[in-house]
């Protein structure tokens, strides 16, 4: 079993699809932009000090706060390893 | 009847509704909220309608105070904005997202049409959308679809509007129910739930291939990198700033010599008498203190609405968000801040956009800090006459480097301030940006003029009324006096010209500032001179200080009057020979450097501007914030003030 991977730990370029997204008042909000689970992410760029992280999110880029990133597990697709 | 136009941010909304209104627009307020409600009139075969603008939201529950107005206005049948119909606009290039909003309005039972927008972007994508297998999943709506960019599309939104088909109870996800405003638990099960359905049909929409890294992506990897991200957004305002400075002097020229002629022309063809003196000396400069600002306003939103349209305006706020942050502000808080060099007004409205209530009340605290150009009237007279025109290491001018560092004091202090309300400001909800970054695109010129024109006019109206009230409050106590004492000065003064023998105009005026002293201004500014004296002012300085409350450059006109002196409006000449000569008691200069320089510093700081305390108490929908507002200025000016004074003499 593989430990829990943060949206916010992915590196750029590479892509992960969501598997759930922790409890708190932003879940409803994240899960509004289209982060639901199987969602298919690709990290594009960060900002300069590594934060906000700007995603693509199938078809449209989304910039979250580190903080907002980390509220969410992903995995990695079964053909792609780190 | 009443038509809700809704959908997803940056889906081409505001595009559909220009289209669709042209310039019948007209703006209001949604109850509550200080989010504007823009209304528009709207023609159709059926007759006239009015649509409704909501603000853009990614679902019917709010994210923050200002959305409620959509929960509010389409979940309550009792509401006053309760539509009879709803248009929701969606982005074709991203539908699954887009189909949460319209699935749930289409189950709240309203008459619908689905203006599939941004079809263009779609194809460039490769995405191909099935209208029919669409209509077959929402019977009961219309749909259709458009390009509002270009304008194409409006005959067939006003059809569907006179062919509006009947509900009859037909729900896309039957099981659950929209959820209340304040329940999260199920208002999350309701969003999961729905687009599990809506994941159920993307047969409606088909992929051909993915298109390779799009040309937004490349541009992106210069435009957020860390050097040359940074680099340009600061190229681009130097650009900016040049641009105004530059090109609004002009124009700002042109309106200050107009509003001059015209109120003398009005003076010479009115019958003399008090009402004239309103009209003269209180309405006319009132409004022309309003319309002077209009070209520098203009040009700063020209600017920012290009960088709006184009989409680099959320690549700033993104590399731009970590920086502010610790100070207790948002990304978005540039823009205002930007804005309020040009006038606060403007900066605070436009905090709008700012979805954290926290970090938008720091920034609406921190804006006017930003030195606004109604100051730099006040900062060039000050400077020419304290200030040494010399060169230090060779060729750097001593003046505009003064300049250069009231800017920075205030640019500097607003960032301190904001730190400081951070540990003030308390909030249970947790700062978030959650930012859509749209494709980089060329600006839209319609919709840039269209939002010039707002702007401009919402200054126009909401400053401009209180800046052309206070004008006239601020004449009526220049004009009038206690008892008999201004016209015994008056004679004292005639008869003064007399034995020195002046010619007729250099008694009227000698006269005028006879009249000023002993007016209720003068006596207020006489009043307060043992509280402004420890920073080195006079009851003249203390005079203009009051009258400067309705905006700042008033300072220099007030001084001109008091000095009895023919202000030219762009040297000051006159005015600062005689300044210059200006005496204490004990023989020394008024306006000494430590003098000239406390009044600077009590310039950057004080909230001089009524105007933006009236537009800060309706953004803030209390009294509170623009009393500690004036408050904390008012301090810090004071101290800034009282303790330049002490170090430079």
């Amino acid at each position: 079993m593989m430990s829990e991977l943060l949206l916010s730990n992915i590196r750029d370029g590479q892509s992960v699809i969501v598997r759930s997204i922790e409890e708190s008042k932003l879940k409803v909000k994240l899960m509004e932009m289209g982060l639901i689970e199987g969602k298919r992410l690709k990290v594009l760029f960060r900002a300069p000090f590594g934060d906000p992280i700007a995603f693509d999110v199938e078809g449209y880029v989304l910039s979250l706060r580190k903080d907002e990133a980390s509220l969410i597990t992903v995995e990695y697709q079964s053909s792609e390893t780190p | 009847m009443k038509i809700a136009l809704l959908g997803n941010p940056n889906t081409g909304k505001s595009s559909v509704f220009n289209m669709l209104t042209g310039m019948r627009q007209h703006v209001g307020n949604f109850p509550g909220v200080t989010v504007d409600k823009k209304v528009g009139k709207l023609v159709s075969d059926t007759g006239t309608h009015e649509l409704i603008d909501f603000p853009g939201t990614y679902s019917v529950y709010p994210r923050s105070k200002d959305e409620e107005v959509v929960y509010k206005s389409l979940c309550d049948e009792k509401s006053v904005d309760y539509p009879g119909a709803a248009i929701v606009v969606v982005d074709a290039s991203n539908l699954e997202r887009n189909l949460l909003l319209f699935t749930q309005i289409y189950d709240l039972q309203l008459p619908v049409i689905m203006v599939l927008n941004m079809t263009d972007v779609a194809r460039k994508q490769n995405k191909i959308h099935d209208v029919q297998a669409l209509e077959k999943l929402f019977p009961e709506a219309t749909i259709l679809e458009t390009n509002a960019r270009i304008r194409t599309g409006k005959q067939r939104i006003l059809d569907a509007i006179a062919n509006l088909k009947e509900r009859k109870g037909h729900k896309f996800q039957p099981e659950i129910e929209i959820a209340s405003v304040d329940d999260i638990p199920s208002q999350e099960k309701e969003t999961e739930a729905r687009f599990r359905r809506i994941s159920e049909i993307s047969h409606v929409e088909k992929v051909k291939e993915k298109p390779s890294e799009t040309r937004s992506n490349k541009l992106d990897r210069i435009l957020v990198h860390p050097i040359f991200g940074y680099l340009i957004f600061a190229v681009i305002l130097v650009i900016i700033f040049q641009f105004i400075y530059a090109f609004a002097q002009i124009p700002m020229d042109l309106i200050d010599g107009a509003f001059a002629s015209f109120s003398g022309w009005t003076n010479s063809v009115l019958p003399e008498g008090i009402m004239t003196d309103l009209v003269t000396q209180g309405i006319i400069p009132g409004i022309g203190g309003v319309v002077i600002f209009i070209p520098q306003i203009a040009l700063l939103f020209f600017f920012i609405a290009i960088l709006e349209e184009t989409g680099y305006l959320s690549r700033v706020v993104f590399i731009m968000d970590r920086l502010m942050r610790p100070l207790g502000l948002n990304g978005k808080s540039v823009v205002p801040l930007l804005s309020s060099v040009a006038c606060a007004i403007p900066g605070v409205m436009s905090a709008r956009t700012i979805s954290d209530w926290k970090e938008r009340m720091i920034t609406i605290m921190v804006a006017p800090l930003m030195s606004c150009s109604a100051r730099i009237p006040v900062y060039t007279l000050l400077i020419a006459l304290v200030i040494p025109n010399e060169k230090i290491f060779g060729f750097m001018n001593i003046q505009g480097l003064v300049l250069f560092g009231l800017y920075a004091l205030g640019t500097i202090s607003a960032l301190l301030i904001a730190v400081l309300l951070k540990w003030f400001i308390k909030t249970r909800e947790t700062g978030f940006l959650m930012l859509e970054m749209p494709a980089y695109k060329a600006p839209h010129w319609r919709n840039v003029g269209i939002v010039l024109w707002e702007k401009v006019r919402l200054f126009v109206w909401d400053a401009g009324k209180i800046i052309v009230a206070i004008s006239i409050v601020l004449w009526a106590m220049a004009t009038f006096g206690p008892g008999d004492r201004m016209e015994k000065a008056a004679v004292l003064a005639h008869e003064q010209a007399i034995t020195q023998q002046l010619s007729e105009e250099d008694e009227s005026r000698l006269v005028a500032s006879a009249e000023l002293e002993n007016s209720y201004i003068g006596i207020m500014g006489k009043a307060i001179e043992p509280v402004i004296e420890p920073l080195g002012y006079d009851w003249k300085i203390g005079i203009s200080l009051i009258t400067s409350f309705a905006a700042r450059e008033v300072f220099v006109g007030s001084m001109a009057t008091i000095y009895a002196v023919q202000d030219d409006g762009t040297r000051n000449a006159p005015l600062i020979e005689k300044m210059r000569e200006e005496k204490r008691s004990d023989g020394t200069a008024v306006y000494s450097l430590a003098a000239g320089a406390s009044l600077m510093v009590f310039y950057v700081f004080a909230m001089q501007c009524m105007a933006t305390l009236a537009v800060v108490k309706r953004e803030t929908k209390s009294w509170k914030w623009p009393l500690i507002q004036i408050g904390y200025m008012g301090v810090l000016a004071y101290l800034g003030a009282w303790i330049t004074f002490i170090l430079l003499s």
